[in-house]
């Protein structure tokens, strides 16, 4: 378990600088450095079980059903990047402590670092391809954080853009890649796919599958031709340039080529991919290097250039070069952390990073300028420094390949290209920073920074320069395990640093002659490219995105162009094409039941259905003609219920009808009484049309299923109502029992719609008619006598109604629902009779609480269940029997359903009493639509509109 | 029988889609609550049109389909929730946005007097 803690930890470190942020940075450093050094420490705990050749891992269950499961492992590869990561980050976060100004939050710099570096770790030591994935999706989003970290310039947003686009892409290609690949070899564990070579190799899809993963790792490693983010992922602060280029996030890429290299590399299709995308990155990225004149941006493009050579050799896989990858994946890390470093403190001291400004610094910064010296050698590939070993090997592995078959020969040319560009950009960087007369002065004049600041790139420095003395004893160690892990056997290897006078050495020599004179030459160099026309990737990559953007919105626009008609239309013709596809394929339409006789009423009913529906839609225009149709389309609906077996849904129907009609009497009141004619012929007969078609197709549809034999699942509720819920009325049992938790959804959705319309009445600005459309005024009585008699008596019934409807509920047709609304409408009957004041006084509650007490009680009873260790709202019928207070099986039910009937009144009365308090604060005006501010006397809505049909409102 | 009542769901639903696709607010919450009848008419019937047979335990030998009845009867209340908040939602577009056309835009913008 130790071996999850070295992610764990380092994972948690993320809230370490989130906590002690505001203790002042030393002890916000000291704290961040602690938990990634314990880490480091676990790490190389393991290093004697892993010097013997197994590898530690840990495994914990997390979704087995997707073969996910929360693995890591600790073998020669993981251990090799861990100690790089770890250590490298380290060193960067000392760098920064002094590197980020003292304004600049620290804190939050470092969680972000500390994030990155968590899922670094993540992606070496993951023992799943899901695992990896998602730490891989991790450093995406980190880096993206930290690139953008001044988020104030617009290029370090363009640039943390750019980089997220491209990777982020390079992520889903990988998704894909692996989802593949799991799906070949049956598993997601690494261990499984590694040795698996043979199956993944003989798959037809194995082509694809390679591309999708080298689609991944080459965005990340920033190959040719995703390099372009690389560069203008310089806009980040420096420590973190000198942390994700050098050890961590472009080597992710050549970690994942690594890492499945048993399973993916024994192709000729990978040799080719690999090998010919790693040679021109590294020459194309060598000749940008050497003619950028910004100090970062030669280390970028020198970086995506380095990052190819090791893209060679991982393609070419032969024994010899994959230990010369990962030695230069070492021996990069090194030198490169230093020289971003060194650039840091330059830039920092000088105030520049422009190559024209700078120059004749080394007496300024002697030992800034060793460093410095010793790194950009180590990076030229010069004798005694770490660089020139790997390079021979690369040279060498470049010599003994047949990997492109006739054109080998092409590769160890372009190598010796590339070399000798390498060390033209190295003593350019630094001749021209230390030695060179500057063409201009710098910003500010120069010194040596603080010691602390420049230990890190003086420790790397100083690694360079013993791995390039002494290979065997400072790196064989830690190269061997991780050879062994990428090959998957152990292998046999000397580092020494002299290996006679042969041809990779006279390569190197060739190289280093050239590259001085191109360094040399440099300014002919420059005055050849200026002709060329100059090409900002930026500027394509923005174009690009904006251009993508434009014709997505353009598609968007033709859906969605902020009309609800164009977009009711749209949905309404899918709909209808694809009902119509639909039912096309439907053999006959009447199935085998056919159709019961009609009788007279049926058809009385039906043809009043037809009448007033069309009648409804017809009269739109006059609005009140239209809503008098609609509530006939509802009662004869009840009625409809009624007469097919349904006396619940009849009572509800009917009680809902009468609270609607009530509230869309109050809301046309405040809405103009007649709709203007504005479609067109066309319009109107395409809508027609149209919903006519649709139409068809529904009651077709209807039609069909009617007509046919349909199984159920309904004979589960009819058997078990009574012995499972107590309960004689099957609907209500549902709606309490067996599907309480869709109830309890339900009256929520009831409670929130209420809260929500009690919200938009807020501060809401009215439009009052003093008259109808017709120019006459409300009739001024405005509590009629008849109304405010009648009311009177029918509160009290109703209110009996309403608990004789809610006790009989579970037995006979009633409960909840149908009782909270009849409450409710006997409710609303007092306020429109006497308005609101005079119910105010009397009813002095508010009903937002009883809404959320009905939806209170509810859930309370759902959790009662679980007192008694069922799950959530389990019928309670047979389980507990208590003397005293009787058959409580009854009493849990009820108590559900009472929260429901609470929910429905207050819900409801939120709704209609509230929109009756409205009108308080304005008085109704002669032009319908311009209001007249503070009121003159107060009114209510349901006074107001009560009258409209004495009025006699003509329509 | 079961044609007659296809049929009417048939033109309830046309009907209500019709108003949906009106241009001012009142007709589309008055077509949404149509339709929410021809819907509620739909579902209801997807378990057959049963006669003199209540899903009420002991009242005769064959029970209709309670489950459609259970679903209706929610849809019924929600859809008076769904009603209400669209009504009110009209109103408030008609103080912010100065008239009651469905596109939420203001009279100035929408080249009107006020």
């Amino acid at each position: 378990m130790t071996l999850l803690w070295i992610p764990m930890l380092t994972l948690l470190g993320v809230l370490v600088p989130a906590l002690t942020a505001q203790r002042g940075r030393p002890i916000c450093t000291l704290a961040t450095a602690a938990l990634p050094t314990l880490a480091l420490i676990l790490t190389l705990a393991q290093f004697p079980a892993i010097a013997d050749g197994e590898y530690p891992r840990v495994a914990l269950e997390w979704m087995p059903q997707l073969g996910l499961d929360l693995a890591f492992r600790l073998d020669g590869l993981s251990l090799l990047f861990n100690i790089l990561i770890l250590g490298i980050g380290l060193l960067i976060l000392l760098y920064a402590h002094y590197y980020l100004d003292k304004s600049e939050s620290h804190g939050r710099f470092y969680a972000y670092l500390i994030l990155f570096m968590a899922s670094m770790v993540g992606i070496v030591m993951a023992d799943n391809l899901l695992v990896l994935w998602v730490f891989w999706e991790m450093t995406s989003l980190s880096s993206f954080l930290l690139i953008g970290f001044w988020s104030h310039r617009s290029e370090a947003r363009k640039g943390a853009r750019m980089a997220m686009t491209v990777t982020g892409a390079g992520g889903l290609a990988l998704l894909a890649g692996f989802l593949l690949l799991g799906d070949i070899v049956g598993s997601f564990d690494m261990q499984t796919v590694l040795d698996s070579a043979d199956l993944i190799l003989a798959d037809p899809r194995y082509p694809l599958v390679l591309i999708l993963v080298l689609l991944g790792a080459f965005t990340k490693s920033a190959q040719f031709p995703f390099h372009f983010w690389l560069p203008h992922a310089m806009a980040a602060p420096t420590p973190v340039s000198a942390y994700l280029h050098s050890a961590t996030m472009v080597k992710a890429g050549i970690f994942l080529m690594a890492r499945l290299h048993p399973a993916l590399a024994g192709s000729e299709l990978w040799t080719a991919l690999v090998a010919v995308i790693g040679i021109t990155t590294m020459v194309y990225a060598a000749w940008f290097a050497l003619v950028e004149s910004d100090l970062k941006g030669i280390l970028a493009f020198s970086t995506v250039s380095h990052l190819g050579l090791i893209t060679v050799l991982l393609g070419i896989g032969s024994p010899m070069a994959v230990l010369a990858a990962l030695f230069h994946i070492l021996n990069h890390a090194t030198f490169k952390a230093a020289l971003f470093m060194c650039s840091g403190i330059i830039d920092h001291e000088a105030g520049t990073r422009d190559l024209s400004r700078l120059g004749k610094l080394a007496k300024a910064m002697p030992i800034t300028c060793l460093v410095m010296s010793i790194a950009g050698a180590a990076m030229a590939g010069f004798p005694l420094f770490n660089g020139f070993l790997s390079k021979e090997m690369f040279f060498e592995s470049t010599l003994h390949t047949q990997a492109l078959g006739g054109l080998s020969l092409i590769l160890p040319v372009l190598a010796t290209i590339g070399g000798a560009l390498s060390v033209g950009y190295s003593v350019r960087l630094v001749h021209a920073v230390f030695f060179a007369e500057p063409r201009h002065a710098p910003p500010k004049h120069p010194h040596e920074p603080p010691r602390l600041m420049r230990a890190p790139a003086e420790l790397l420095a100083a690694l360079c320069v013993a791995i390039g003395l002494f290979p065997a004893l400072m790196a064989t160690w830690l190269l061997a395990p991780a050879v062994e892990a990428v090959l998957q056997a152990p292998l046999e290897f000397h580092l020494a640093i002299w290996h006679g006078f042969n041809l990779p050495l006279a390569m190197s020599g060739a190289a280093a002659a050239a590259g001085i004179t191109a360094y040399v030459l440099h300014r002919y160099i420059r005055r050849f490219i200026r002709d060329f026309p100059s090409r900002n990737a930026n500027l394509i990559f923005e174009g690009t995105v904006q251009y993508i953007s434009d014709k997505a919105e353009v598609v968007t626009e033709f859906f969605d162009n902020g009309s609800l008609q164009r977009f009711m239309a749209l949905l309404i013709g899918t709909a209808l094409l694809m009902g119509a596809i639909g039912l096309f394929q439907v053999e006959t339409l009447t199935g085998p039941k056919g159709n019961q006789p009609l009788d007279g009423v049926l058809i009385l009913g039906a043809v009043l259905l037809i009448f007033t529906g069309i009648g409804t839609a017809v009269t739109h225009r006059q609005r009140l003609l239209s809503l008098i149709m609609l509530s006939v389309v509802g009662l004869i609906v009840s009625l409809t219920f009624a007469r097919f077996s349904a006396p619940d849904l009849a009572l509800t129907q009917l009680s809902v009808e009468v609270v609607t009609m009530i509230l869309l009497m109050l809301a046309l009141f405040f809405l103009p009484q007649k709709t203007p004619r504005e479609s067109s012929p066309g319009r109107s007969l395409r809508d027609v049309i149209m919903c006519s078609g649709l139409g068809v197709v529904i009651a077709a549809l209807n039609y069909a299923v009617l007509t046919r034999d349909t199984s159920t699942i309904s004979s589960f509720f009819l058997e078990n109502s009574v012995p499972g819920g107590g309960g004689h009325n099957v609907v209500n049992v549902i709606l309490v029992d067996f599907r309480g938790f869709d109830t309890l959804g339900e009256i929520t959705v009831l409670a929130i719609a209420g809260l929500a319309i009690l919200k938009l009445l807020n501060r809401l600005r009215l439009f009052m008619p003093h008259s109808d459309s017709d120019g006459r005024i409300w009739c001024p009585d405005r509590y009629p006598m008849i109304l405010t008699t009648v009311s009177q008596p029918v509160l009290p019934l109703a209110l009996l109604v309403s608990v004789f409807i809610f006790l009989r509920g579970h037995n006979l047709p009633g409960g909840g629902f149908i009782a909270g609304l009849i409450t409710a409408v006997g409710l609303i009957l007092v306020y429109m009779a006497r308005g609101v004041d005079w119910t105010q006084q009397r009813l002095a509650f508010p009903y937002q609480p009883i809404a959320i007490l009905g939806v209170g009680i509810a859930t309370l009873t759902g959790f009662g269940s679980w007192l008694f260790g069922y799950p959530f709202l389990t019928s309670s019928y047979d389980h507990f029997h208590i003397p005293l207070i009787g058959d409580l099986e009854l009493a849990t039910a009820l108590l559900f359903d009472l929260g429901v009937y609470l929910a429905v009144v207050g819900a409801t009365l939120m709704i209609l009493a509230n929109l009756g308090k409205v009108t308080t604060s304005h008085r109704p005006s002669k032009d319908d639509s311009t209001p007249i501010p503070s009121g003159l006397h107060r009114t209510d809505v349901i006074d107001a509109a009560n009258p409209k049909p004495d009025a006699k409102e003509t329509v | 029988m079961e044609l007659l009542y296809a049929i009417t769901t048939g033109v309830l639903s046309a009907s209500g889609l019709y108003l949906t696709l009106r241009g001012r607010t009142f007709p589309v919450v008055v077509g949404l609550t149509l339709l929410s009848y021809a819907v509620n008419l739909f579902l209801f019937s997807m378990g057959g049109l049963t006669s003199n047979a209540p899903a009420i335990i002991g009242d005769s030998s064959h029970y209709s389909d309670p489950l459609p009845q259970a679903l209706v009867l929610t849809a019924i209340v929600i859809g008076f929730a769904m009603t209400a908040f669209a009504v009110i939602l009209a109103m408030r577009a008609r103080g912010d946005m100065g008239n009651d056309h469905v596109d939420g835009r203001k009279a100035e913008d929408r080249g009107e007097r006020r």
